[in-house]
């Protein structure tokens, strides 16, 4: 189908051959061969809710590609503040910019964006619901690592109630065919029905578990998230959960030596930075992978 | 309206309007508050009545009231088998499957507080589709929350 202008809200709305053409076009931006590709064009940066690497990292992808960026990063220096609606903030912004990169605490809010703006929406993370840029940039990260996401034994270890990357992940590997998915965490953090549902219906061998160390062994991906304090409809509920799950190099030790450890981040506590200097770490590496990855996406979108 | 005789119930015609079949027993209630007669309209209701099809299953007679497509698709929301008739001068002119809509739009709303079709201030109506007809099984377009049959009938009800 291609990517040019399209929405990115889910990672579902791509396939297989989507993907991989995603894949060998961060491949050429890491070659240098995107640099000043879209000249002229400017994308708005509309974040709602903080954030660092999301941001910065097509802050840097638009200015590499010769882009100019506008936008905010946060509701308070906005008319937001004032009490505009989403609605209002995205027509203006769909009138300034030939694409707009949204993250919202609101899930859906992406979606809804993408029914108001004529210009493509780029969904940044829209509450617990999803990141599907990150889940591109996971996937781009194993086939680096491994030479393809495919046939691989994944374990997802932490949130998954209600960290977005962890169910933008889920839904990725489901246009792949890993051997297995482990699904790990705390009772309290089982993944969502939707979640399971679409799961099942996809055939992607998955089990849902509450202890690491029974998997750890057989595992080549350790794709852990932090538990995500700010998505807590009760504190309490939070307090019972904080610090549930940590990656320590003794958890490592029963590991394939090839097994590797990817996050998100930010991280809190739950890998111990001893780790970092361990050869399954593998997470700045992933973090570093997300400019040219996001360099791709908007040349894809913007110019095909 | 309605009258014992041993162990059937007897329910009198009536001259225009529409009865509703088929409905999962315990639902007719709901299926009433959808089709909302006027204060004077003659309503029959039958519930737990024996059925072959549903095993047990409620009946909803309503004098004057013809259902539009609209109530229509909201019937078939907690009653996914019902048949509509529609009745005129003591006469089935019309009988109608139930069908649950592909597409739900503002019926409903999303039981996700975080939801942006829950955002106030946000002109934004909420949007499902059906994922499963039997229990009806509904999925939010914005934010992906699944809507059970409980919940569907819950909120209908409420």
């Amino acid at each position: 189908m291609g990517w040019l202008g399209r929405d990115v809200i889910s990672v579902l709305d791509f396939s297989r051959e989507d993907l991989e053409a995603l894949f060998s076009e961060a491949d050429r931006a890491r070659r240098g061969e995107l640099a000043g590709a879209l000249e002229g064009y400017i994308v708005a940066l509309a974040f709602f809710e903080p954030s660092t690497r999301t941001r910065m990292s097509f802050e840097s992808a638009a200015k590499r590609l010769g882009a100019e960026t506008i936008g905010f990063t946060s509701e308070e220096a906005t008319s937001v503040a004032k009490g505009e609606s989403l609605h209002d903030t995205v027509k203006m912004l769909d009138s300034y910019a030939d694409a707009i990169v949204i993250r919202h605490r609101f899930e859906g809010a992406a979606t809804y964006a993408a029914e108001v703006a004529e210009h493509p929406v780029i969904n940044g993370g829209d509450g617990r619901s999803r990141h599907p840029t990150q889940a591109f940039l996971d996937l781009y990260t194993v086939r680096d690592l491994f030479g393809s996401p495919e046939g691989l034994v994944y374990t997802i270890l932490g949130d998954l109630r209600y960290a977005r990357t962890a169910a933008s992940l889920m839904e990725a590997l489901t246009i792949y065919r890993p051997r297995k998915l482990y699904l790990v965490s705390p009772q309290l953090l089982r993944p969502r029905r939707e979640h399971l549902d679409l799961l099942e219906r996809s055939g992607v061998p998955f089990e849902v578990l509450g202890d690491v160390e029974e998997v750890i062994g057989e595992t080549d991906v350790l794709y852990v998230v932090r538990v995500q304090k700010e998505r807590f409809p009760d504190p309490q509920e939070y307090e019972r959960v904080k610090g549930s799950y940590r990656v320590t190099p003794e958890l490592l030790e029963k590991a394939k030596p090839t097994l590797k450890v990817l996050h998100p981040l930010p991280r809190v506590d739950e890998i111990d930075p001893r780790v970092d200097s361990t050869p399954h770490a593998a997470y700045f590496h992933q973090a570093s992978l997300g400019v040219p990855l996001r360099m791709a996406l908007l040349k894809l979108i913007l110019k095909g | 309206m309605a009258e014992g005789s041993g162990s059937k119930l007897l329910v009198s015609k009536i001259r225009e309007g529409t009865v509703i079949d088929h409905i999962p027993a315990g639902r007719a209630l709901v299926v009433l508050r959808l089709l909302n007669p006027p204060g004077d309209a003659r309503v029959a209701i039958v519930m737990n009545a024996e059925s072959r099809k549903l095993g047990r299953k409620d009946i909803v007679k309503v004098e004057g009231v013809i259902l539009s497509p609209e109530q229509t698709a909201a019937v078939a929301l907690v009653a996914p088998k019902a048949t509509i008739n529609i009745i005129r001068d003591y006469v089935v002119v019309e009988k109608r499957k139930a069908s649950p809509p592909k597409v739900v739009e503002g019926i409903l709303r999303c039981t996700n507080p975080t939801c942006i079709t829950r955002k106030p201030g946000e002109p934004v109506k909420p949007r499902f589709k059906l994922v499963k007809e039997e229990p009806v099984t509904l999925q939010c377009t914005y934010c992906g929350t699944i809507i059970t049959q409980e919940e569907v009938v819950n909120q209908l009800y409420g």
